[in-house]
């Protein structure tokens, strides 16, 4: 019997798994409510919703969620994650996105391009979390 | 309770504002605590990658310098301290393999299984004074001062850590205690802009704008924050903001503590004022909560 081709390319495959085992969430429970872009205070600025984001990588696409910047911009607020229906914590799912960049040495910002000013007046605790999110 | 006071990084340089008043403010109080002698930067941010053991040492090694100190209790004012220790300690309780590979990993050290309690301020405020206790003690009430409460991300959220449920409010009690108004702040949970604000500045800063809106249609006279990131993104930075955002008004901010210092009567210098810009300053002397401003 033949066997049913699978929709997920084998490379996408492991990129989504990553994903799975660093977030130890499953996207799959996600039903596509909208609620984690509902509530995101970032979503603005991101390339499409969290609610896509998440569609996506059921789907084994990784490229386009990169693409879209979600981890980036996501500041684990955790409004989604206490508002989530399906009791995904969203905020792993891109924390892992962002991992998944960030553990091939690739930095999400560039330290020295922060202005003077801003590095003489933040606080400390605003370059460490920075640096812990955004960089490898 | 033997009560240690974990203070982090920042509160030792920039936000020295939220430090000093709330320390002398537990003196006067009569709450006996001991600053940790020896401690690390938390790590400011709680680790949400499933395999990533190595950022949880900075925090639990915290915990075990309190444990070491004789302490059963540890409080923090800085939220993001208080979320990541909280956080911290809470997967060393629960994940008996985690504990157990971060106690090999940090031989050197006494075994740690989660006996320190992690408490943020205003919990200590409210469970051991409380709000009646306190507002007896006040010599200045904040009458008339209308205040915005800011809790932020990290003192409520994930559920597990949370300071308070939803509906018990209480920097609202808190804000009563101290004789002032609290605010009705739509924006009061939400996110300031976080390290947006040094990553990608512009949408940190539209952030920041939300926040300072709802402070506005609130009509509040200021807005009170427990975390120094909040502080750069909503008060350090607020000019900025006000500048590029059309309609907002300027609405001045203090640290929690330093509004408590000044209705407990302390001396107004350890409130620290002078680290706030003169908004803040003008509007205590204008309502007469303080006389002079400090240099």
């Amino acid at each position: 019997m033949a066997s049913i081709p699978s929709p997920i390319h084998p490379e996408n495959l492991k990129a989504v798994n990553k994903i799975a085992e660093i977030s130890g969430q499953n996207v799959h429970e996600c039903m596509q409510c909208g609620t984690c872009s509902a509530v995101c205070p970032m979503v603005e600025s991101m390339g499409f919703t969290t609610r896509l984001g998440i569609l996506y990588l059921q789907f084994g696409e990784i490229e386009p969620v990169l693409k879209a910047q979600i981890g980036e911009f996501c500041a684990s607020c955790h409004t989604c994650v206490v508002q989530c229906p399906r009791g995904i914590d969203v905020a792993r799912v891109f924390e892992a996105v962002r991992q998944y960049v960030l553990r091939t040495n690739t930095d999400l910002i560039k330290p020295q391009e922060i202005p003077k000013d801003t590095m003489a007046e933040a606080p400390q605790i605003a370059f460490v979390s920075t640096f812990r999110k955004l960089t490898s | 309770m033997k009560l240690g006071y974990y203070p982090g990084c920042t509160l030792k340089t920039k936000a020295a504002n939220l430090e000093v008043a709330a320390m002398a403010a537990l003196d006067h109080l009569g709450v006996e605590y001991k600053e940790l002698s020896r401690w690390n930067c938390c790590g400011a941010v709680f680790s949400l990658a499933d395999d990533d053991l190595i950022h949880q040492v900075a925090p639990v090694r915290n915990l075990i310098r309190a444990a070491q100190q004789g302490c059963d209790t540890v409080v923090t004012i800085c939220s993001q301290c208080y979320n990541t220790l909280a956080r911290a300690n809470k997967m060393v309780r629960e994940n008996e393999e985690k504990r157990d590979t971060l106690n090999r990993f940090m031989d050197e050290e006494p075994d740690y299984s989660g006996e320190v309690e992690v408490v943020h301020y205003l919990s200590l405020l409210r469970d051991e004074i409380g709000w009646e206790k306190l507002r007896e003690t006040v010599t200045k009430p904040l009458e008339g001062l209308r205040v915005a409460p800011f809790y932020g991300c990290t003192l409520v959220r994930p559920e597990e850590v949370a300071i308070d449920a939803v509906d018990q409010e209480i920097f609202e009690g808190f804000i009563t205690a101290l004789g002032a108004d609290p605010a009705s702040f739509s924006a009061a949970r939400e996110c300031c802009g976080s390290y947006q604000m040094l990553a990608h500045p512009e949408e940190g800063m539209n952030r920041a704008a939300k926040v300072i809106a709802a402070a506005n249609r609130s009509a509040a006279d200021a807005l009170i924050l427990s975390c120094p990131m909040c502080e750069y993104n909503l008060g350090t930075r607020q000019a900025n903001v006000v500048e590029f955002h059309e309609g907002l008004d300027q609405v001045p901010t203090f640290y929690f503590t330093q509004l408590l210092g000044v209705a407990l009567g302390l001396d107004p210098e350890l409130c620290r004022l002078d680290l706030n810009g003169p908004a803040a300053q003008e509007l205590l002397i204008d309502k007469k909560f303080i006389a002079t401003a400090a240099v």
